[in-house]
């Protein structure tokens, strides 16, 4: 989080970074459990977050629908207060550009085909549809194609890629002033600067790599939306997509070396990779310039499967999956 | 939403279904011989293609039975249906 806080200026480039808060509702007392549960593992470590009563979500996010008649009702909410929203092509492009100036060469539109291996295995070379790039090392963070990708060098994953649904409404004057998050009843919502509410559905059932979803997924989501926020009831749907994402066992993601001597992966975020971005980018790059896992990474090796040493931290991730 | 061929009760909406993940994958006959690396596999390693994909499926909504199916991951197209037991067409 403190890395995102000073990331415009890094960067000089607005990535539209918003800490309007967080919150996530509880509907029923096991809800409330978990959340609180969070929150406290959130202070222990020094995480600001704190607990609202129906009455003072209402008074922080005013769209909200507290009745008590209605199918989940909201019992309480969790907040983060500097919590909140990036653009995301801002990020990217903030970042491309950044790391241009500092003499990195960006290949657009350059698929890598084959991985090439020396006599003893270690990486020596990349194929690529513009030609042979000669390296050592090599760092794969290829997302929802991280098992097709690491296939080339011969290592499967313990990873399998959904389609993940996002959509965005018309565009409206600022009525939505944080961002609303529900796990029991599946919802996202907040606001962009442009005046769309973005909305986030779930995963499809099964993999895929169609970068669409079944339209089903989003109206789970939108009957959710429509009953916390009756206000949104008419409001229309621009256009939806679909997001391929790499999805592990524990729900952690994996970062770290890899069999091949060489090669590198950084993989398996799920539904939740975007706000790691400075960080995950930050130890990644460590483990591969020392060539060896940067201490916050170390756990989350590849090897924890054979160890039996599973990250079950869904909730850290801030994601329902 | 995908139009599933059940082998026992045709075809039928996505929502009558659940899936089950990666087909064909044996629980090994005798884990305790297994290395920390094989066992790891069965538990966690799967194909995850591009491309066709032979998957378990439960008609869990209608027959409650289960079957396998081989599906190209790229355009969600099932190649077909088939009981479970029997080999990929």
């Amino acid at each position: 989080m403190k890395l995102w806080k000073d990331l415009a200026q890094e960067l000089n480039y607005n990535v539209m970074y918003s800490p309007r808060g967080v919150m996530m509702l509880a509907h029923n007392v096991h809800d409330a459990q978990m959340l609180k549960r969070i929150l406290h593992a959130n202070r222990a470590n020094g995480v600001d977050n704190e607990w609202l009563e129906p009455a003072q979500a209402k008074a922080f996010c005013p769209p909200l629908n507290i009745a008590t008649d209605i199918r989940y009702p909201v019992l309480g909410a969790t907040l983060q207060r500097r919590g909140g929203t990036a653009r995301h092509d801002a990020v990217a492009w903030g970042y491309a550009r950044a790391a241009d100036a500092l003499g990195v060469d960006i290949l657009e539109n350059c698929e890598v085909t084959d991985m090439r291996r020396d006599a003893g295995g270690a990486i020596e070379a990349l194929e690529t549809t513009r030609g042979l790039i000669r390296t050592r090392k090599v760092g794969v963070v290829a997302a929802g194609n991280s098992s097709v990708v690491m296939r080339m060098a011969g290592i499967r994953l313990p990873l399998e890629s959904y389609p993940l649904q996002a959509l965005v409404s018309e565009p409206v004057k600022p009525v939505f002033p944080c961002v609303v998050m529900s796990n029991a009843i599946h919802a996202y919502i907040s606001q962009s600067d442009k005046g769309e509410l973005v909305i986030g559905a779930g995963t499809d059932s099964y993999t895929s790599y169609t970068q669409r979803g079944a339209l089903h997924v989003d109206l789970h989501t939108l009957e959710a939306i429509c009953e916390l926020f009756p206000c949104f009831r008419r409001l229309r749907m621009l256009r939806n997509w679909g997001g391929i994402v790499d999805v592990t066992p524990d729900r952690s993601p994996v970062i770290g070396m890899t069999p091949v001597p060489g090669l590198f992966v950084n993989c398996g975020w799920g539904t939740g990779g975007f706000k790691a971005t400075p960080g995950s980018a930050h130890v990644f790059a460590w483990t591969m310039a020392k060539g060896e896992p940067h201490p916050i990474a170390a756990p989350f090796s590849l090897e924890r499967f054979r160890d039996g040493r599973l990250i079950d931290e869904a909730a850290a991730a801030g994601v329902a999956h | 939403m995908l139009l599933i061929q059940c082998p026992y009760c045709g075809e039928r909406p996505e929502i009558e279904f659940s899936y089950g993940g990666q087909a064909h994958l044996a629980r090994p006959a005798h884990p305790a011989d297994l290395s920390d690396d094989e066992w790891a596999a069965y538990l966690y390693l799967r194909d995850n293609p591009r491309g066709l994909h032979a998957e378990r499926w439960r008609h869990v909504r209608g027959c409650g039975r289960f079957f396998n199916a081989l599906r190209d991951t790229t355009t969600d197209r099932f190649a077909g249906t088939y009981e479970t037991g029997e080999s990929a067409p």
